[in-house]
């Protein structure tokens, strides 16, 4: 080591005692503060209504004891490995091993996904959780075309999900209706045509396009609005679709919501125990099992499906211009480029693969209510497209794996599950502040596909 | 055009406020076809203000802007509204502060440029969708397009690296590049030789006449930079306060006393630079 490359380490080791300690103290005085009551102070509901409390100032010592000599050790080792950057929290060697497992995760996650229903066949619990990862990628791969290439903050995505699923329930119920012309005034009466064994299949992209509609509807009043602004009126919409759902009884049941809604069929084969039921036709004893494993791989299919296009969309002019709508709205323009349609139809597109989830999810439950529908699950699917580094396939279905299957797996936690989760997210934020795989792959190249770096990539302001 | 001079845009008395400031007061002036006009003007003059009504950001007070093709067409372009300018007019520009998408590679940039073409061969994305054969031969041909763009202000080598990894001289290359794929009758630079070195505004200058004798684009020209402009303008107009003070040759304007006067009034050094640059 030469003498001056250790020098500017030098004034950082000489932080003297007494700041160490003063910060120590401020810390530990408010620590005393915030805990005084929290923890200090034990209050109860009496056996007469009465209240009754006690103190625990033992346990408030030790807490600020605690604080005290954490902030005095935190203080050290700072000053010992310096400042904490990306680098020191993760070891290099585990960003190298990640590296190499990124190149074949996909293929490696494709294939468990696959195999999963054989696995655990018998193990309804896994296969159910299995089909709800599997809706999230889903849902996070629509989302991430609105909020991911386009750049548009959307945070009512349930809305689509919602109109998507009611599409379905409402549909298969009734039949669709379709005009007949009849001899007496008023000449047109409307008809339906119930679908049968049929309605999933039909229905299924009659749901997406209907969700589309909505979000073209959506989009053409909020095309001027940006960042913030575009946020506030998309969380909007999405309470005004579960309102609207929760307080149009006639039609939608209100809070009740919609029931026996009719299940899918193996492509017209019913999945029941009936004579002509699945099981039947193809000589096998009839599990309900079979009716699992089918919903899970037309969700696998679905939700590959979502991903095919996305990815064959980013290659086409039109996500070529939604990645270059969320970098630059000006010189889009500039280079004669509708923001409008391009917006539209990035809207739409999301808004479809929404309303195939919420048509599958309603098959699936076999009963829907507004309450599937709330802001929690907007805020869930945007938390795994930002998790996943936006813009990202394969970070979207690893962010679903781990927030979905993370809230599964630490079920045994119990109240602590929150805590896990909130400490991975800070440790993933500073680790990767834009989401786990940040970087973005060029759509066409001449030499070498190398990928962008996520410091260079905009995140889009509208 | 068989020696008769043409006009592919006429400005005529264009004025633009923005409430009690008249940033533009009925200008007229003419760009011909395949020929390099320049706007000059102490700063504040209004030059960016006239290129934004010219290109469709703003929409000017009053005033009419007339585009004519080639092939007879005349356009006018205060009825446009900004994408239109570029996909209709084929007008495409460049900004003072360079607005290349960062994120994405310098090949990527020219591909989105040439959108609109693209788009019309990706029969609106749905012959794309399903791999037509017509779509894959179109998207090759806009690859070939950008891979011209890209050898002729040279980023051949960087064609896959990220626009927002470039150095500035190369950024704004890359900029007129990406104006150029649009395939534009007018290319509108708003002062493309802006923090560019002396070595690098020479290359610029050399970059704009191959523009303009190879392919026959007429340009419009904002500048500072008096070097360039006197090289490379075939007509000069020359705004202060947001009216047209002297038009005219290069030579003729640079010693126009009105000119000298605008300049001196406004920066000293700018006026010297205008004296004596360019000879």
């Amino acid at each position: 080591m030469k003498a001056p490359s250790s020098a500017p380490f030098q004034p950082a080791r000489t932080a003297g005692a007494v700041f160490i300690l003063k910060k120590a103290v401020i810390s530990a005085l408010v620590a005393l503060l915030l805990f005084s009551l929290m923890i200090g102070v034990r209050t109860e509901a009496g056996p007469e209504g009465r209240l009754i409390y006690w103190t625990r100032f033992d346990e408030l010592a030790a807490i600020v004891a605690l604080v005290f000599g954490g902030s005095i050790i935190i203080e050290l080792l700072r000053q010992w490995i310096g400042p904490l950057g990306a680098e020191r929290i993760v070891p290099r060697w585990l960003q190298g091993l990640m590296e190499f497992a990124g190149r074949w995760l996909g293929p490696a996650l494709l294939a468990c996904a696959i195999l999963v229903p054989f696995i655990f066949y018998d193990q309804r619990y896994i296969l159910d959780l299995g089909i709800l990862v599997l809706t999230y990628v889903m849902l996070g791969w629509g989302l991430n075309v609105v909020v991911g290439l386009a750049g548009l903050l959307d945070l009512g995505y349930v809305a689509f999900y919602a109109v998507g699923a009611y599409s379905y329930a409402l549909l298969a119920q009734s039949g669709i209706p379709y005009p007949t012309f009849i001899a007496v005034p008023p000449f047109v009466s409307i008809d339906f045509l119930h679908l049968g064994t049929w309605s999933f299949w039909v229905l299924l992209p009659v749901s997406g396009i209907l969700a589309a509609f909505w979000g073209v509807l959506l989009g053409f009043p909020v095309l001027r609005l940006r960042g913030d602004y575009l946020a506030i009126v998309t969380l909007a919409f999405g309470e005004i679709i579960r309102l609207v759902l929760i307080n149009w009884q006639s039609f939608t049941g209100g809070p009740n919501g919609i029931s026996a809604i009719p299940r899918p069929s193996f492509f017209g084969i019913p999945l029941t125990p009936a004579d002509d039921g699945f099981a039947a036709r193809f000589g096998l004893e009839f599990s309900p099992s079979h009716r699992i494993v089918f919903l899970f791989y037309v969700i696998l299919a679905l939700a590959l499906l979502t991903n095919w296009v996305t990815i064959r969309l980013r290659r086409l002019p039109i996500g070529r211009a939604w990645e270059a709508l969320r970098e630059d709205e000006v010189a889009c323009r500039a280079l004669g480029i509708n923001i409008t349609t391009t917006k539209l139809t990035a809207f739409a597109t999301g808004a479809m693969f929404g309303g195939f989830a919420g048509a599958f999810f309603a098959t699936r439950q076999g009963f829907i209510s507004p309450e599937s529908f709330t802001f929690h699950e907007s805020a869930l699917v945007l938390a795994i497209v930002v998790l996943g580094g936006m813009g990202s396939q394969l970070g979207v279905a690893l962010a679903a794996l781990t927030m979905i299957g993370g809230f599964e797996l630490f079920r045994g936690l119990d109240q602590y599950r929150m805590l896990v989760f909130g400490f991975a997210m800070v440790l993933l934020m500073i680790w990767r502040p834009r989401g786990l795989i940040g970087h973005r792959a060029p759509t066409v190249f001449l030499e070498k596909n190398q990928a962008i770096s996520s410091d260079l990539v905009k995140e889009g302001h509208g | 055009m068989s020696g008769q001079i043409e006009q592919i845009l006429a400005v005529d008395r264009l004025t633009m406020r923005f409430g009690g400031i008249v940033a533009v007061n009925a200008l007229s002036f003419a760009a011909e076809r395949g020929k390099v006009t320049a706007l000059i003007g102490p700063n504040g003059a209004g030059k960016t203000t006239v290129f934004n009504c010219i290109t469709g950001f703003y929409k000017p007070t009053s005033g009419t802007m007339r585009l004519t093709h080639d092939n007879g067409t005349v356009i006018a372009l205060e009825r446009l509204n900004d994408f239109r300018i570029s996909k209709q007019a084929k007008v495409a520009r460049t900004f003072q502060n360079i607005r290349l998408f960062p994120g994405m590679t310098a090949l990527e940039n020219l591909m989105v440029a040439q959108h609109n073409a693209l788009m019309r061969a990706s029969g609106l994305t749905f012959l794309g969708l399903i791999g037509a054969p017509s779509w894959r031969q179109a998207e090759q041909r806009a690859i070939d397009l950008s891979t011209v763009w890209l050898r002729r202000v040279g980023l051949i080598e960087r064609a896959d690296d990220a626009a927002g990894n470039l150095p500035y001289g190369d950024q704004r290359r890359l900029e007129i590049a990406r104006a150029m794929c649009t395939e534009p009758a007018l290319l509108c630079l708003d002062e493309p030789a802006a923090g560019l070195n002396a070595r690098e505004s020479g290359a610029l200058g050399e970059l704009l006449l191959s523009i303009r004798d190879d392919l026959g684009t007429s340009i419009l020209l904002i500048e500072h930079d008096m070097s360039v402009v006197m090289e490379i303008s075939d007509h000069v107009v020359v705004m202060d306060y947001g009216v047209k003070i002297a038009e005219g040759t290069p030579q003729h304007v640079r010693d126009d006393p009105k000119v000298i006067a605008a300049y001196l009034g406004a920066d000293e050094e700018e006026a010297i630079a205008v004296m004596e640059s360019g000879t």
